[in-house]
């Protein structure tokens, strides 16, 4: 029983070659933006990786990439096939790749769903990812002397002003951490002195926020220093202030970006998996129109296109057949090579 | 005496249709480019605005629309010209249409080169729109309370961070202004009251700067309060850092931002006044080289296409001549009607 059969003049194989021509071509065009998605994302995470810790895995965007060659490569290859599908002269040269062919695009097809689903699933492993990898950017903001950390400082102060945060949860993280080096302390003064007693690490907290964390919508100069202290400050209330500084924290500033990004991707992936299934099922019925004309010397007689010729169990159960007698092959010319020893030691014994 | 004569066999009347065809889409792509990128330099002057005093440089992005739009219009006649001129039957309908149109279309690519000529002209008119814009959105920071000037700070604040200045012409502009409002000093204080007895206007002024001016590239956290005081803080002197606070002033920042632009639209337009040119220039040879094939039996004999069929000083007489008359016919009229009632009286 044939699953999907539709019937083929020749006027409609013409038209579906042609149609799928146009639409290999623009299969070519999606594939090359699936690349391009998969680069800009690529970049877009090393920008940040300073804020990540090195575990971080490229693995989506490194198959973004393959997957978009891979379609670009697939789809010519396709147009190709249908160009020449319309003369039967150079057809006859594809039949014989065109069922292979097709297995290769399905199991290409099931490659790029799972990618598309993998982009809306990598939220999660990204979001320890950067809450590990600011905690021990904050924590070397201060080193500003140290090769290799040095700009740690920088990369935090730009990130936090294009972002529009404070620290990792919010602010409080910088309340916790010693970010104003020990080369700008006056250790000779009292405060300092002080400060450094109370601590148990000795090191120097104090409740204030770098310059980075402030709010240009604020309606007052920035309050940076002193921020729990209502008395320090003139008519200042640490607990209705809003705009003061960002509430937000960068953890979930970035994962919010990045989610975003990564969900429209997604979804620009599922529309080319879409289209590319769309293609493959086109060649399908091309490959099978064009393989059973009921008059195999007149080109352009009717024929019968179909999906899959037995039923799904049927093809499966043919196929897991196919493989086992693969599998026969090779275990009869292992035997053969044993069988014609046992058959000589037989021989010698009787 | 005909200026610039070149003989066109059939053949070469051909390729020049052909190639003209081709070259009139480029010009006419140029065209719209221009106009796309007039309507950038637009936006980008507009997301200033507030920053700027008065809107005359807008003169130029306005200027590049109205070419853009014209080349458009202009490409795509020309293409249509010659696209008939192949053709004998057809090309004569475009006989009165064409002087008018070659004046025209001269008329915009001298409007080009204007244009081009006005980004680099207008660079002072800027600076002074920028230094008096700048001047009153530092003097109204502190105003978040008045209708009208409360996004002063916030649109401050966001151009020093995005451009890496600070203030007017550099970082000392904000010691003579007061930036922070009386809403938030003590009054009771006597620093406060202190600074503000000294000061002639009553004003609080300090040695500080806004957070907006702190350069991320400092290795040390950002001073911004008692700037000039090397005291107030630990290993610091004021003259020799270079690192805390943006050094450049905005108006400076703004002005190589927007000349840059110009210079580099500017280099595109000229580019583009050549293609038009070009463009022009070859319509005019093969609507002359037509005109001599029109009324002929055979349209495929050799004919010459020049410029001007007259000398230019004789061409320029004729056109003033032919403006006088339109004017003429009125004063002959009149003297008609002077002549008349004298017969008659």
């Amino acid at each position: 029983m044939t699953i999907m059969k539709i019937k083929f003049d020749a006027k409609k194989r013409v038209k579906l070659a042609q149609g799928l021509w146009l639409m290999s071509w623009f299969a070519v065009m999606t594939g090359v933006l699936v690349f391009g998605l998969g680069l800009f994302f690529k970049i877009e995470l090393r920008k940040r990786s300073e804020m990540m810790d090195n575990k971080e895995s490229h693995f989506v965007p490194n198959s973004l990439i393959l997957m978009g060659i891979l379609a670009c490569l697939l789809n010519a290859f396709g147009g190709k096939i249908c160009y020449d599908s319309l003369d039967p002269t150079k057809f006859v040269r594809w039949k014989a790749i065109l069922k292979p062919y097709l297995v290769v695009c399905f199991l290409f097809n099931v490659m790029l769903f799972l990618t598309a689903i993998m982009c809306f699933t990598m939220r999660l492993a990204l979001e320890s990812t950067l809450a590990n990898g600011l905690k021990s950017g904050m924590r070397y903001y201060k080193d500003t002397d140290t090769p290799g950390r040095c700009y740690m400082k920088k990369t935090l102060d730009l990130m936090q002003i294009e972002f529009r945060c404070c620290g990792n949860n919010n602010f409080r993280d910088w309340f916790e951490i010693q970010w104003i080096s020990n080369r700008y302390l006056d250790f000779s003064s009292k405060d300092v002195k002080d400060r450094i007693k109370s601590n148990i690490d000795g090191k120097y907290l104090l409740d204030g926020v770098p310059f980075s964390c402030c709010n240009p919508n604020s309606p007052r100069p920035c309050i940076q220093y002193q921020i729990t202290n209502n008395s320090a400050h003139y008519s200042y209330d640490y607990h209705t202030e809003e705009l003061n500084i960002w509430t937000r924290g960068c953890r979930e500033s970035l994962l919010s970006y990045y989610g975003g990004m990564m969900n429209s991707i997604g979804a620009l992936v599922l529309l080319v998996w879409l289209f590319e299934m769309a293609v493959m099922v086109g060649l399908r019925y091309l490959h099978t129109s064009l393989g059973s004309l009921s008059n195999p010397e007149d080109p352009e007689s009717d024929s019968e296109g179909w999906l899959l010729e037995k039923s799904i169990k049927e093809t499966f159960s043919s196929f897991a057949e196919g493989l086992k007698s693969v599998g026969k092959l090779n275990k009869v010319e292992a035997g053969a090579e044993g069988g014609g020893g046992e058959a000589q030691t037989v021989a010698t014994v009787s | 005496m005909v200026l610039l004569k070149v003989k066109f066999p059939f053949q070469r009347r051909v390729k020049v249709a052909q190639g003209l065809w081709l070259f009139s889409w480029l010009a006419t792509v140029s065209g719209a480019l221009i106009f796309t990128l007039g309507i950038f330099l637009k936006s980008e002057l507009r997301k200033r605005s507030e920053v700027m005093d008065n809107t005359e440089i807008h003169a130029v992005p306005n200027t590049l629309i109205i070419v853009g739009l014209a080349s458009v219009v202009i490409n795509f006649f020309a293409g249509r010209i010659c696209q008939d001129s192949l053709d004998v039957a057809r090309f004569p309908r475009w006989r009165g249409f064409i002087v008018p149109y070659f004046a025209g279309a001269a008329l915009f690519a001298l409007l080009m080169l204007v244009a081009v000529i006005m980004s680099y002209a207008m660079k002072g008119n800027l600076e002074e729109s920028l230094k008096i814009g700048l001047k009153n959105g530092i003097r109204f920071y502190k105003d978040t309370d008045t209708p009208g000037r409360c996004f002063q700070k916030q649109t401050i604040d966001l151009l020093q961070i995005e451009f890496q200045c600070c203030g007017n012409t550099n970082f000392k502009d904000w010691f003579e202004v007061q930036w922070i409002s009386n809403r938030y000093l003590d009054y009771s204080c006597k620093e406060v009251k202190d600074r503000i007895k000294s000061n002639v206007d009553g004003r609080y002024l300090v040695d500080g700067v806004p957070f907006s001016c702190c350069n991320p590239s400092s290795p040390r956290p950002c001073i911004q309060h008692q700037m000039t005081n090397n005291s107030a803080h630990y290993n610091y002197d004021y003259t020799t850092e270079e690192l805390n606070v943006f050094r450049r002033g905005c108006r400076e920042a703004l002005v190589s931002y927007y000349m840059g632009l110009m210079n580099t639209i500017g280099v595109l337009v000229l580019l583009f006044f050549l293609i038009q040119m070009g463009v022009l220039v070859s319509l005019r040879y093969l609507q002359t080289a037509m005109d001599g094939v029109v009324g002929q039996e055979n349209t495929e004999c050799e004919t010459e296409g020049y410029i001007l069929e007259k000398g230019v000083k004789e061409t320029i007489k004729l056109t003033i001549q032919k403006i006088a008359k339109i004017f003429q016919p009125n004063q002959v009229q009149n003297e008609q009607a002077e002549s008349a009632p004298g017969t008659a009286g």
